[in-house]
């Protein structure tokens, strides 16, 4: 007979094989090698944490009570699996693309990174499972009983075992669950270790299934004939019980946070799901076999009043079969153990992401800078959560009295946990489900949870009779077991039916009635399309992150080396040159978010960066603020805009000014060197005479006379050049006094033609016609008679024509006086006629002798007095307009 | 005027609306996987439709009852293995990308 003491060292033993299998597995991972460890056996295996000590012992009690509504348990899970295409594919992709750490996570993330759903759930999660934790409690504690029994040492008391096992289990999940914090939070050795388990117990339950039909009961024939035989031999299942636990069932098994641990956290690859689909069914069906014949078999050999949950170990027991027992034995510790520690992981990540971490952070004035290393803050903060947790169990056990059946204890945490079921669903295909929707949804179906089967389960009168009797305060329609007055359903029926239903009903209500936050919007469109865009989630706009910071902090939480990794793979990503710190774009923010919830959880990492970049997620106030800023930025580059423009406007000016005085000043030299030129020819012939005069004697009279006559004649060219310089200057400088009068055109134009014709014979003639030169003009007729002069002077020189003949004739046109002066010769060549009115400008030869000042001074004239001076070509010969402003109109101005 | 090259080319924007036979056949059997669960369902709500053995003697034996949940439950994980398998083989005839990827909803 197996002792106690040699079952404690199997335990301890067993123990140690699976932290070595942990241990090989998480170092076969860390080098590379080991792609089995991915495998999808490894995965299948691994979702056998649904099968807890609940089934492996609590089955067949269950089978022994009611007959086949044990397998409602395991056809819910199967028809999930089945049917993964609808649901679980969609819930890995997205937890993968929002690297989700637990359920509690994916809700807070896809309701808009909530903490407060997240804190719910969380709540939620742990009182759901703190019965089922007393569950594997209890049944390690039973399962130790049975050997104790037979135990002649006689040491064993329940109580302090209990403590001793929970104790134990916690343990042995805080050394396995948190010994490392992953950036994906996938745990390679765990899940190995629990594979590990899963063919343990399989195998345990099988080799007991066997030895029940064929050791025991003969065969598969008479075995069947034992089943119709025995007080289940019938069919005989409520229907109400058989659907709702078969739904019950699969709504706990997609929200179970250990089975989410393990189902879409731990996932390495989409594909596995294939395999799962129907490696995990069939995994379900094979446990399930034996369930039904062992009941059975223990029934019949069993004496009356045994308990039913423990079939598994005393029919081996009582048959002799120490080594089976043992081995039955190892298999319902591994049930337990690995859910506990699943469980334990699972919850201690969802309390210390979403309780504790938001908490500590918000007591640090600034998280990005505290001292101290996050990552052992974190791990503190699982470790103390397993050891609470853990407690939570054993005080609910001791407040249960362990008396319950195990069957429903692990109903009425499952009946807790699927309240998440709606927000689930509803957040995963219906984009119009908002986060006041989950908030209210969840918080009517774990009160009504709490209310109808919590309490009234707890054997510690924590409600009183009268209120189950007769409902609070003497209302009967709110009895925790017959809601509304409808009376006689089963309590868990009733239960799943009424919380799920006003869940539902809660959560659809609060969503059409409710609006959703941006962030929740972006993030619903994200879940729900989840296969048109598996890729980011939204933006930071992060540039005033200090990447410095970023790393700082993301130090505090990957750890030194991957953090740096990490690093250095965005750097080289955004610039192709490592070693230096990436730049704080939003993408690269949004990845490293996502890598840091892998540690703390979504909406945690979300705060932590936020704080850093300066809580610059999109929100409806950032985009207005963005929007006011660039307005402002557009307002103030106009501005500048319009500014630079004038500068250049200005430049523009004054380069065209410095062109105009260097132009000038070229003009001037130009002048001054044409002035003397000018002087000098003169000058030089007078020179020459006077020195004749002077040095020649003999001189005849004549000749003297004729000397001194060009003498006077280059003096009076000298004096004339120097009139019109002069009067140019004056003209030009502005200083000229005008001696405004009245008079007519015709009596202008006639002094001028009988000053300018004098003396040098008529040769040229003159066509007017007088009667338009009657036109009354107000202005220096001196002047004006001056340019007429020298128009008349320069066709009578310059005119090539045989007959020269100059034609004046004066207009009035457009309150203006036109006098155009057309004579018939050859004209002015066309080059030039754009210098012909600068000074010195000279046509042709220099025949006349003139200075090439007149037309000059005309035009300077002209100006004074308000007109202008052109040349008109096309008109047959040299042409000239001078335009004169009316005499009424300047009197009437 | 579309020069006869222009007619040749397809629209790149607009999907076919008849696929090629394999795409069609892959469709088909999405909704296969998609109907599987509702066929489970059916299945293992029938057992409720069995005559009870509360009023006598006429019930249906456990062992019976044993098959046939056992039955259905084996031909789903038979149809779940030959979906399975008929994925991989359609997707490892696509190429290289995960099938995942390439199925549609």
């Amino acid at each position: 007979m197996a002792t106690l003491n040699v079952l404690i060292l199997v335990c301890l033993g067993y123990v140690v094989l699976l932290f070595g299998v942990a241990f090989a597995a998480d170092r076969m991972a860390a080098v590379g090698k080991g792609r089995w460890l991915r495998s999808p056996l490894i995965y299948t295996l691994s979702l056998s944490i649904y099968c807890t000590a609940w089934t492996f012992y609590g089955a067949v009690g269950n089978a022994a009570r009611s007959g086949l509504e044990f397998v409602t348990i395991y056809l819910g899970p199967t028809l999930v699996m089945v049917g993964w295409w609808w649901g679980l594919r969609k819930l890995v992709r997205v937890a993968r693309s929002q690297r989700v750490t637990s359920i509690a996570d994916l809700i807070s993330s896809r309701y808009g990174k909530s903490n407060t759903l997240a804190v719910c759930v969380t709540i939620l999660a742990v009182l759901g499972g703190t019965p089922y934790i007393a569950l594997q409690l209890q049944s390690i504690t039973l399962s130790f009983s049975i050997f104790a029994e037979a135990d002649p040492t006689g040491l064993y008391r329940e109580g302090s075992s209990v403590f001793w096992v929970a104790t134990g289990l916690a343990l042995f999940a805080i050394l396995f669950g948190t010994r490392n914090l992953d950036a994906n939070e996938r745990h390679h050795g765990v899940v190995t270790a629990i594979a590990l388990e899963a063919v343990v117990k399989l195998v345990a339950l099988l080799a007991v299934g066997i030895f029940v039909v064929w050791g025991i009961a003969g065969g598969l024939g008479p075995m069947m004939d034992r089943i119709d035989a025995s007080e289940i031999g019938q069919w005989n299942v409520d229907a109400s019980r058989w659907t709702t636990f078969i739904f019950l069932s699969a709504a706990a098994f997609v929200c179970l946070p250990r089975m989410f641990q393990v189902m879409v956290v731990e996932n390495d690859d989409e594909s596995h799901l294939r395999t799962a689909a129907w490696a995990f069914p069939l995994y379900l069906l094979l446990m399930s076999l034996f369930v039904v014949p062992i009941a059975v078999v223990g029934l019949d050999l069993l004496p009356e009043g045994s308990n039913p949950d423990l079939f598994v170990l005393t029919v081996p027991l009582s048959q002799g079969n120490d080594g089976l027992a043992v081995l039955s034995f190892i298999g319902g510790f591994s049930s337990a153990t690995s859910m506990v520690i699943v469980t334990a992981m699972a919850l201690s990540t969802m309390v210390s992401n979403h309780v504790v971490m938001p908490i500590w952070l918000n007591t640090q004035d600034r998280p990005g800078a505290v001292s101290g290393d996050v990552r052992t803050i974190v791990l503190l903060a699982r470790r103390v959560s397993i050891a609470a947790i853990m407690a939570l169990g054993y005080f609910y056990y001791s407040l249960s009295g362990g008396g319950a059946a195990l069957a429903s204890i692990g109903l009425v945490a499952f009946a807790g946990i699927s309240q998440i079921l709606p927000a689930l669903v509803g957040g995963l295909f219906w984009r119009g489900a908002t986060r006041t929707g989950a908030l209210v949804g969840l918080s009517v179906g774990f009160g009504l949870w709490i209310y109808t089967l919590l309490l009234p389960g707890m054997d510690g009168g924590i409600i009183p009779h009268s209120v189950i009797e007769h409902g609070p305060f003497g209302w009967g329609w709110l009895r925790p077991q017959a809601l509304f007055g409808i009376e006689g359903i089963d309590p868990m029926v009733h239960t799943v039916m009424w919380s799920l239903l006003l869940n539902t009903i809660a959560f659809c209500v609060a969503s059409l009635l409710s609006f959703p936050s941006p962030l929740e919007r972006l993030q619903g469109a994200q879940f729900v399309n989840v296969f048109d865009h598996s890729v980011a989630p939204r933006g930071w706009t992060g540039s005033v992150a200090q990447s410095e910071d970023l790393m700082i902090m993301t130090q505090r939480i990957l750890g030194p080396t991957p953090t740096q990794e990490f690093f250095q793979a965005e750097a080289a990503r955004q610039n192709g040159r490592p070693g230096r710190l990436p730049e704080p774009t939003p993408g690269f923010l949004q990845r490293l978010e996502r890598e840091l919830s892998g540690s703390v959880g979504a909406a945690t990492a979300h705060a932590m960066i936020g704080q850093i970049v300066g809580g610059a997620s999109v929100s409806v106030e950032d985009l207005l603020a963005v929007a006011d800023e660039s307005a402002q930025m557009l307002e103030y580059s106009s501005q500048l805009e319009a500014k630079s423009a004038e500068l250049s406007r200005t430049a523009r000016q004054l380069r065209e000014a410095n062109a105009k005085l260097t132009q000038v000043s070229m003009q001037k030299d130009a002048f001054l060197g044409q002035v003397s030129h000018e002087l000098r020819t003169p000058m030089t012939s007078i020179r020459a005479f006077s020195e004749i005069m002077r040095d020649t004697d003999g001189l005849s009279a004549d000749e003297q006379i004729r000397y001194a006559a060009i003498i006077h004649d280059e003096a009076l060219r000298l004096t004339r050049l120097l009139d019109d310089l002069l009067d140019l200057s004056v003209l030009e400088s502005g200083q000229v006094s005008l001696n405004m009068g009245d008079g007519t055109l015709r009596a202008v134009l006639d002094r001028a033609v009988s000053s300018a014709l004098t003396g040098d014979g008529a040769k040229l003639q003159l066509r007017r016609t007088r009667a338009s030169e009657r036109i009354a003009l107000h202005t220096d007729l001196d002047r004006l008679g001056q340019v007429f002069i020298n128009l008349i002077s320069n066709a009578q020189k310059y005119c090539d024509a045989a007959e020269p003949v100059l034609t004046i004739s004066a207009h009035d046109v457009g309150g203006q006086v036109v006098v155009d002066f057309i004579d018939n010769g050859s004209g002015i060549p066309p080059e030039a006629q754009s210098v012909v009115f600068e000074k010195f400008a000279r046509v042709g030869s220099d025949k006349a002798g003139g200075a090439g000042l007149g037309l000059a001074i005309c035009r300077e004239i002209m100006q004074r007095l308000g007109g202008e001076i052109a040349y008109l070509p096309g008109q047959g010969g040299a042409a000239f307009r001078i335009s004169l402003p009316l005499a009424y109109q300047q009197a009437a101005q | 005027m579309t020069s006869p090259d222009d007619e040749q080319q397809p629209t790149p924007t607009r999907p076919s609306v008849f696929l090629e036979r394999q795409s069609y056949r892959r469709r088909r059997l999405a909704d296969a996987a998609r109907l599987l669960p509702f066929l489970g369902a059916v299945m293992l709500a029938l057992p409720l439709l069995w005559p009870d053995d509360s009023g006598g003697s006429g019930g249906v034996p456990l062992s019976s009852a044993i098959f046939y949940i056992f039955a259905c439950w084996g031909v789903l994980i038979l149809i779940a293995v030959i979906f399975g398998i008929a994925a991989r083989r359609l997707s490892a005839r696509d190429g290289s990308a995960p099938e995942a990827d390439q199925w549609p909803r």
